[in-house]
């Protein structure tokens, strides 16, 4: 809680909205979310190095729980893969989609955490008055692995097809190759080529965001009375609950469209 | 909404994670997940080996079983022939033996009469020896009249 401001709807929810920010150089730009690095690393190297140690005793034979439940994973996900993109996927792609879908997961799971639990935490442990712990309800995480996927998308769009290829499908797809056309289907390339990082990132950023502000009225309706904590209280297990299927179902979303968009790069029309 | 150095740093620790697991996590894993599903095959493939083998085996088993009944009922077949065989011959050969036997009888008969006859002829000539004896009322050297004798038994026979 903002200990320091008289405690208002707005205080309190542009207290759990505030970053811990750092300014690494001179303009507006050169700004960094302490907060969303930190912890995004963090899980990434819980996660990843999990895995790691995991595959590290990996046996061909009869595997152990842990073993059996990490491939369980990426059994499912390289077959994901394998129905989408057809190259050889195991030199990127697919373990380009493990690491999306692991990190993306584990970066929204931190959504169903207690918000004012994890804030008393961050502040009384650790003694950061402002630390939000979902870095994917930061838009610059989002943007950051959208765009990234996107440059890989032009790379292989010119790697695959060559420069003359990938310029003959943007001037002749997807209208056809009649020279009238071409500003046209231009134009149509530029749009899809824009629109792909953008709904690609904005959809993941406005699920999980939408659902910390759920969050953060459900718990403002506690600090009505006892009825809105009970009211507040079974709500918020219901939303958290809810919130299970859809932090999945983003993380999951969020690397098929990964898979796709890269795919889509490798394949002429 | 605020785009700032974030986006780069979050890209830059995106790409570290990514080459992360392209390096580290998916080779050996996929490396233990391929070997087990070959093993697996082989498995599989010993079994079906195995069934097919299995197959073959009691084919090769009921053939022989075949092979063998039919041997059996021809050793009867022939076993029953030279039964009866030896059944004839036992009975030619008993035969034989009984004729052997009858004609061996006959002859000690023939054997047997032909010395009686000797003797009563013998016997005869003595009574008749006797006999003349008595009539002549005195003795009759038998040396003297051998000859005589030996007439009389000849002319008996």
């Amino acid at each position: 809680m903002a200990s320091e401001t008289e405690l208002t709807p707005t205080s309190y929810i542009d207290h759990h909205l505030t970053y811990l920010t750092t300014q690494v150089s001179k303009g507006s730009f050169w700004v960094l979310h302490v907060d969303t690095l930190i912890t995004s690393i963090i899980l990434g190297v819980i996660s990843f190095g999990f895995i790691w140690l995991v595959v590290r005793k990996a046996t061909p034979g009869v595997p152990s729980r842990t073993q059996a439940f990490v491939e369980l994973a990426v059994e499912f996900i390289d077959n994901e893969v394998k129905n989408t993109f057809h190259g050889n996927r195991h030199a990127l792609v697919a373990p380009m989609a493990l690491t999306v879908f692991v990190w993306v997961l584990m970066m929204n799971a931190m959504d169903i955490l207690p918000i004012d639990i994890m804030a008393w935490i961050t502040e009384n442990i650790f003694g950061m008055h402002n630390w939000k712990i979902v870095p994917t309800t930061d838009v610059n995480t989002t943007f950051a692995l959208a765009l990234s996927v996107w440059f890989l998308m032009l790379y292989f769009n010119v790697k695959v097809k060559g420069i003359g290829g990938w310029m003959h499908e943007l001037f002749c797809t997807p209208f056809g190759k009649n020279p009238l056309l071409w500003i046209l289907n231009l134009l149509f390339n530029f749009i899809e080529y824009v629109s792909k990082p953008l709904s690609h990132s904005l959809r993941l950023f406005g699920n999980i965001y939408a659902g910390e502000i759920i969050f953060l009225l459900l718990g403002m309706w506690a600090a009505t009375g006892v009825s809105g904590t009970i009211f507040g209280a079974v709500l918020g297990a219901g939303w958290a609950i809810f919130h299970i299927l859809i932090v999945t179902l983003q993380a999951f979303i969020f690397m098929m469209l990964t898979v796709v968009y890269i795919s889509m790069a490798h394949e002429s029309h | 909404m605020n785009i700032n150095f974030t986006l780069i740093s979050q890209a830059i620790a995106f790409s570290v994670f990514i080459w992360f697991t392209v390096k580290f996590v998916w080779p050996p894993l996929l490396r233990a997940i391929e070997e087990r599903q070959k093993t697996i095959a082989d498995g599989l493939a010993a079994g079906e080996r195995g069934r097919h083998e299995l197959e073959l085996a009691s084919q090769r088993s009921s053939d022989v079983l075949k092979e063998a009944k039919q041997r059996a009922s021809e050793i009867i077949v022939q076993a029953e022939k030279r039964a009866s065989e030896i059944i004839e011959e036992a009975k030619v050969a008993a035969k034989e033996e009984g004729n052997r036997i009858v004609t061996g009888a006959k002859a000690e008969i023939e054997h047997e009469m032909f010395s009686a006859k000797e003797v009563l002829r013998q016997q005869v000539a003595e009574i008749a020896l006797a006999g003349a004896a008595k009539i002549l009322r005195r003795e009759v050297d038998a040396k003297a009249h051998a000859e005589l004798l030996d007439t009389i038994r000849d002319d008996l026979k």
